[in-house]
């Protein structure tokens, strides 16, 4: 049984908005799930519907078989939410506003457990200070820290690394992986491909109120992934000779490298044929390397399909 | 119904009272203690008596519900417009909790903070006048329930408010006005025919006659008529309130 199973959800909001346009999507337990989309795309509202902080206009959500409307309760002591705002009360000091996220889910006083957190997120020499005195990743932080403090086995990090920077980016996805590996199933939203593709097992990409796909990192990649091919020359050329018009060649480094994409997908790469038709126009090469394409490029390329 | 829920959440509103605990208790003796200087000792001097009782203990019951009356209805507004306004709100909606829980631990916050401040002005007051309360008792279940039934109506004035100018507006607006003309500092009798009519449709009149009924033992209108009064704010305020919960209005979208 999947932790989060969202079937058919809609969502339009009082605007007349439609943020969310039947989203369906199962979570299994102890994955990290990336949610890749562009501003607007319906990842904040999917994830509040989730959580309980707007309603769905229509269909289910269950999170560890409980429907999060009808049985809320049950529903909500799985979740533990980082909200992507750095919303915290500016005057109360971290200890006691992690203590009182423990409380406000029904959890039984537990210094020991708040401690444990604290420490965890490396927060425990910053326990008596005030939010506002605080820098923008401390705060972030806290926010992890007030999520984790009801032992939640879900956990929903709303852009956690947005304008965060890129040392502190790589302690936060440390501290994901210490999560997961304690069995914690966390789904993550993000802009920055490289952090779903660094972190994730599994992506899907929304956009326009819908999901595009969702699919395992390694074979989106793979499946979906261009290659570029790369020929370094012993002897520049001036031009792409005209007997290899047919495989758009590309020219850089002054004429030194010529530049093939294929795709990985397709039967034939035609490299062969290239690297043949490369010697019989007298080329000689000197160093040939090979680079997957990022997710970036898949994604700018799936957003751009469906526009 | 998570009670350990609802004690964090109230433990928390109480902890930012005391975190200002000063500020939040010297205003409102220092005002207090002004209203008895102009109207008790300069004003006072030259009015004998209202309703057979000494000025300056009349004004007393007045004064105590005047400022429980806006305590009550600022801490219960501003109590929750405060998480909605930094956006911390998203964990009480998050959380396993009912919006009856987060209810009672706001208002109940906003009470307590009111009913501390109506007791020290009560108190302050003994320095300034003599006092003699007939019914302890009752005028304890007076003030106990106007600081509940405020606090309520602030909760509701503090999830309407989309800023701080409407935050303000309400009791600004309203509150104050029905207070003062409550007959804090004189008998509603005393004003004449029609607007002692008008002044009945006050509800505040209900409250401060019946507090001082238990102060002195004389009413402007039978206690019973009071206690039924403030019985019908407080369960018109829970109406409102259960239909914010039931339709999420301004709060769950």
């Amino acid at each position: 049984m999947p932790i989060v199973s969202v079937q058919d959800v809609k969502k339009t909001y009082a605007s007349g908005f439609e943020a969310l346009k039947g989203v369906s999507l199962d979570i299994e337990e102890g994955e990290i799930l990336a949610l890749l989309g562009p501003n607007g795309a319906g990842k904040t509202t999917l994830i509040s519907s989730i959580c309980g902080i707007t309603r769905p206009s229509s269909g289910r959500i269950l999170v560890g078989g409980h429907d999060v409307v009808s049985d809320y309760r049950n529903a909500r002591r799985l979740i533990g939410l980082v909200p992507q705002e750095l919303n915290l009360e500016p005057f109360a000091p971290v200890g006691p506003a992690v203590a009182f996220s423990r409380g406000l889910f029904g959890m039984r006083r537990d210094p020991d457990k708040v401690e444990q957190v604290l420490r965890q997120l490396s927060l425990w020499e910053k326990r008596k200070s005030r939010m506002r005195e605080l820098s923008g990743g401390m705060k972030r932080r806290v926010l992890i820290a007030k999520a984790l403090a009801h032992e939640p086995r879900v956990l929903f990090l709303d852009e956690p690394t947005a304008g965060v920077d890129v040392e502190l980016r790589r302690d936060m996805w440390n501290v994901v992986a210490e999560l997961k590996k304690q069995g914690v199933t966390i789904i993550l939203t993000t802009h920055y491909i490289e952090e779903a593709e660094a972190i994730a097992d599994r992506i899907g990409v929304i956009n326009g109120g819908r999901i595009l796909l969702v699919e395992d990192k390694a074979s989106l990649m793979a499946r979906m992934g261009r290659k570029n091919l790369s020929v370094h020359l012993r002897e520049p050329v001036a031009a792409v000779p005209a007997s290899l018009g047919d495989y758009g060649l590309e020219l850089c480094n002054g004429g030194r490298t010529l530049i093939y994409s294929y795709d990985t997908k397709s039967d034939g790469t035609g490299i062969t044929r290239l690297l043949s038709d490369l010697q019989e126009a007298g080329l000689s090469m000197r160093d040939l390397e090979t680079r997957q394409s990022s997710l970036e490029d898949i994604f700018v390329d799936l957003v751009k399909e469906q526009a | 119904m998570s009670p350990t829920a609802i004690w964090t959440m109230y433990l928390f509103e109480m902890s930012r009272f005391f975190r200002s605990l000063v500020q939040s208790l010297i205003s409102p003796v220092i005002s207090t203690s002004l209203y008895f200087v102009v109207f008790g000792a300069a004003i006072g001097r030259n009015i004998d008596e209202m309703d057979g009782i000494p000025y300056g203990a009349f004004i007393v019951p007045g004064l105590v519900m005047l400022s429980v009356m806006t305590q009550s209805v600022s801490n219960g507004s501003f109590g929750i417009y405060f998480p909605k306004f930094m956006g911390t709100i998203y964990e009480q909606l998050s959380a396993p909790v009912s919006f009856l829980e987060i209810v009672i631990a706001y208002a109940g916050a906003a009470a307590t903070k009111a009913l501390l401040i109506g007791s020290i002005i009560l108190l302050t007051s003994t320095f300034f006048v003599e006092l003699d309360i007939r019914h302890p008792l009752m005028a304890a279940a007076f003030l106990l329930l106007t600081c509940i039934s405020f606090s309520l109506l602030g909760f509701i004035i503090g999830i309407w408010a989309e800023n701080f100018e409407q935050l303000q507006l309400v009791p600004l607006l309203v509150i104050t006005p029905l207070v003062f003309l409550g007959g804090s500092f004189y008998s509603v009798s005393l004003l004449p025919g029609i607007w002692h009519t008008i002044s009945l449709f006050n509800p505040v009149v209900y409250l401060v006659s019946g507090f001082r009924w238990a102060f002195f033992g004389t009413a402007e209108v039978p206690v019973g008529l009071s206690l039924l009064a403030i019985g019908a704010f407080t369960a018109l305020c829970l109406l409102v309130i259960w239909r914010i919960f039931q339709t999420g209005w301004r709060i769950r979208q």
